[in-house]
């Protein structure tokens, strides 16, 4: 048998019929729902008087418009309150494992697969939602999906695809200190351009993405989309078991380790070839930035804001100016001496526990500066109560940080969490897009680290310029 | 889905490249649970300048979208193609689509044209100059035609894409026919499920 790559491994085990000229259609092992991208989908299977085939391959979270008020605060948008019921409404009626806001389970559907365990090596995942890209961390096949794919996969549990090309994104040698694994995704996007992945599957390799923790693989694999990719693979390893021990979605003692040898085959084959092969060299890593109005617009920390002439190409020069039009900056500026209005440590991005001990180390001691509004929203109630556990909640408020409850919040304003329009911020999420955050507003995407840094001076800084 | 054959009409052009999702449909539109209206917030927060293009009035009843490279990039939200259809929009055209938008648009039958940037410029100033210029999209013979001054290039979709349109077909109703083979995967698969993991209300029974 020839080489195969992880994904093509993956692929191979879930073709459920490839008809000639058609697409494969493909078998989905878990399929996450959440509130925004499935109303439409069930309305369909009643119009059609379909029923969801696999209740037990499905599950579903209420995260994208949920308050991050306390919990005893109601849904005041009655817009949201309806979309928020009428998945209660869906779930119930249809047999889907539901956790609604409040739910010891509850939170970003992304960050809740991967620590209930049931985000497992060697799955096909999918969601209506781009970040799903996110738990191809576990070497599982990942990704984002439109309302007619969500009403087709919970009618069939399978979905008709065009095998996707492979690209293997090489970060070559060991990330220097003080870079994370944003900065690492960072400059992968910015290296990639945000349609570099389009048709791809890109799998993440080398000694900076290996000695990553799972968390970190986390937030590589969901920016995965920002390159224009919709899933992102990092191979099995034993980082990837230690995660998965324990956890409520798999099983103990011998059919764990079961499990865990067969996931240890997930790796591409050695000498397996890709169709396009990227090498980014680690000791070019720094703190990163973005500058502009979409995720490929990255500088380091420590750099200046761009000016149109630094492109050659008319449309770079054209989305240069239109983006720094928007995000009111001067070509030339220092980074550092950008003064930002709002910090957001939160998303499928960056809200996991390690986010938040790193973002408290920084934090710990220091006062938010009294210009900045500095909001810590906790991934799931699980990261939240794990936080508390241990002071991180304690630590983010004595700095005054906002600590509130889990949920999408501020990655894209769909709740009461916005931007007001010229509003800056440091963000730990996604998007940098136009309005993405709320009207107007003007989204930097960073670390965890540099946002709680930044909140506490006022500004843009990296964490050693906090005493 | 309604059957596609050819599409023609005037066209609009946007001259933007990276036209995200978020920009196509702010966020704040996704609360809706139904699934038309959403025409009236299609590029919402560029619709309030009176020189936005779609704003003018020589453009108005347009049904060809002229984008940039990179359309469509973004958030899986096939709200973004539900707003776009709902305005009026029958077909885009542009360099190159994120990928998730262009499945998005094939289940919804909005026609995706991929053509070269150069094509696309020639296009905008063709447009620009004489906005009630007619073009038209055969999806049978997979080409962009202006009939006045015999302009034409042709694109490529992939074959079942095409046949979909053509023919108007439900994606689900075409999985269901291979009921057989989904039940046979599904006694040979070992891929775990749900099941022994929650209680009946969603809490960890371990």
């Amino acid at each position: 048998m020839s080489k195969q790559t992880l994904f093509e491994k993956i692929w191979d085990e879930h073709v459920v019929a490839s008809p000639v000229g058609e697409p494969t259609l493909i078998y989905i092992d878990l399929h996450l729902v959440h509130e925004v991208t499935s109303p439409q989908a069930f309305d369909g299977l009643r119009l059609s008087n379909r029923t969801v085939r696999r209740p037990d391959r499905t599950l579903a979270t209420a995260d994208h418009n949920v308050p991050t008020d306390p919990i005893s605060t109601p849904v005041n948008d009655p817009i949201s309150r309806r979309q928020l019921e009428a998945l209660d409404e869906n779930c119930a009626e249809f047999g889907i494992t539901l956790f609604p806001r409040g739910h010891e389970n509850q939170g970003i559907v992304h960050i809740i697969g991967p620590e209930l365990g049931v985000t497992k090596p060697g799955m096909t995942i999918v969601c209506g939602d781009s970040h799903t890209s996110t738990h191809g961390a576990f070497g599982a096949l990942a990704f984002g999906i439109g309302t007619s794919e969500v009403e087709h996969v919970l009618a069939t549990q399978t979905l008709p695809q065009q095998k996707a090309k492979t690209m293997s994104v090489t970060v070559k040698g060991k990330a220097p200190k003080g870079v994370s694994a944003k900065d690492i995704v960072l400059k992968i996007v910015s290296t990639l351009g945000t349609g570099g992945g389009a048709g791809y599957v890109i799998e993440y390799r080398g000694e900076a993405i290996s000695d990553l923790s799972m968390e970190g693989r986390m937030t590589v694999c969901n920016m995965s989309i920002e390159a224009g990719a919709r899933a992102g693979l990092v191979a099995v390893d034993e980082t990837t078991i230690d995660y998965l021990r324990g956890r409520a979605g798999v099983p103990d003692g011998e059919e764990f380790e079961k499990l865990a040898t067969y996931w240890r085959t997930l790796t591409s084959d050695d000498d397996a070839t890709f169709d396009k092969e990227v090498v980014i060299d680690a000791s070019e890593l720094v703190p990163f930035i973005t500058w502009g109005t979409n995720p490929a617009q990255v500088v380091a920390l420590d750099g200046v804001v761009p000016t149109p002439d630094d492109f050659s190409d008319a449309d770079s020069k054209d989305a240069t100016a239109r983006s720094l039009e928007y995000m009111g900056l001067e070509p030339g500026t220092p980074i550092k001496e950008i003064p930002v209005d709002v910090v957001f440590i939160g998303s499928c991005t960056n809200s996991r526990i390690e986010d938040l001990r790193e973002a408290a180390a920084v934090a710990k001691g220091s006062k938010v500066a009294t210009t900045v509004r500095a909001l810590v929203v906790p991934g799931s109630h699980r990261v939240k109560k794990q936080a508390e556990l241990e002071g991180l909640d304690k630590i983010f408020i004595d700095a005054g940080f906002e600590w509130r409850e889990p949920g999408c919040s501020m990655c894209l304003g769909m709740n009461p969490d916005q931007l007001t329009p010229g509003q800056r911020s440091a963000s730990t999420s996604n998007r940098n897009f136009e309005g993405r955050q709320g009207r107007g507003g003007r989204t930097h995407l960073v670390s965890p680290v540099v946002a709680a840094a930044s909140a506490i001076k006022g500004r843009f800084a990296t964490p050693d310029e906090v005493a | 889905m309604k059957a596609v054959h050819v599409i023609q009409g005037r066209a609009v052009p946007l001259e933007r490249s990276d036209v995200d999702t978020d920009q196509i449909i702010p966020s704040d539109w996704l609360k809706r649970v139904e699934r038309t209206g959403f025409g009236r917030g299609l590029f919402s927060e560029w619709r309030d300048s009176p020189e936005f293009v779609l704003n003018q009035e020589q453009f108005q009843g347009a049904t060809i979208l002229l984008a940039g490279p990179r359309f469509g990039t973004g958030s899986s939200r096939e709200h973004a193609v539900w707003a776009l259809m709902d305005y009026g929009f029958e077909a885009i055209i542009a360099p190159s689509f994120g990928d998730i938008f262009r499945n998005n648009s094939s289940k919804q039958g909005l026609v995706i044209v991929e053509l070269p940037s150069g094509d696309v410029e020639e296009l905008n100033a063709l447009v620009k100059a004489n906005p009630a210029l007619q073009l038209t999209i055969d999806i049978e013979r997979l080409t962009v035609e202006i009939a006045e001054s015999g302009w034409q290039r042709t694109f490529t979709l992939d074959p079942m894409t095409r046949e979909r349109l053509l023919n108007g077909w439900d994606d689900i109703g075409l999985t269901m026919l291979r009921e057989n083979e989904i039940t046979t995967f599904e006694k040979k698969t070992h891929s775990p499920t749900l099941n022994g993991i929650f209680d009946a209300s969603g809490h960890t029974l371990r």
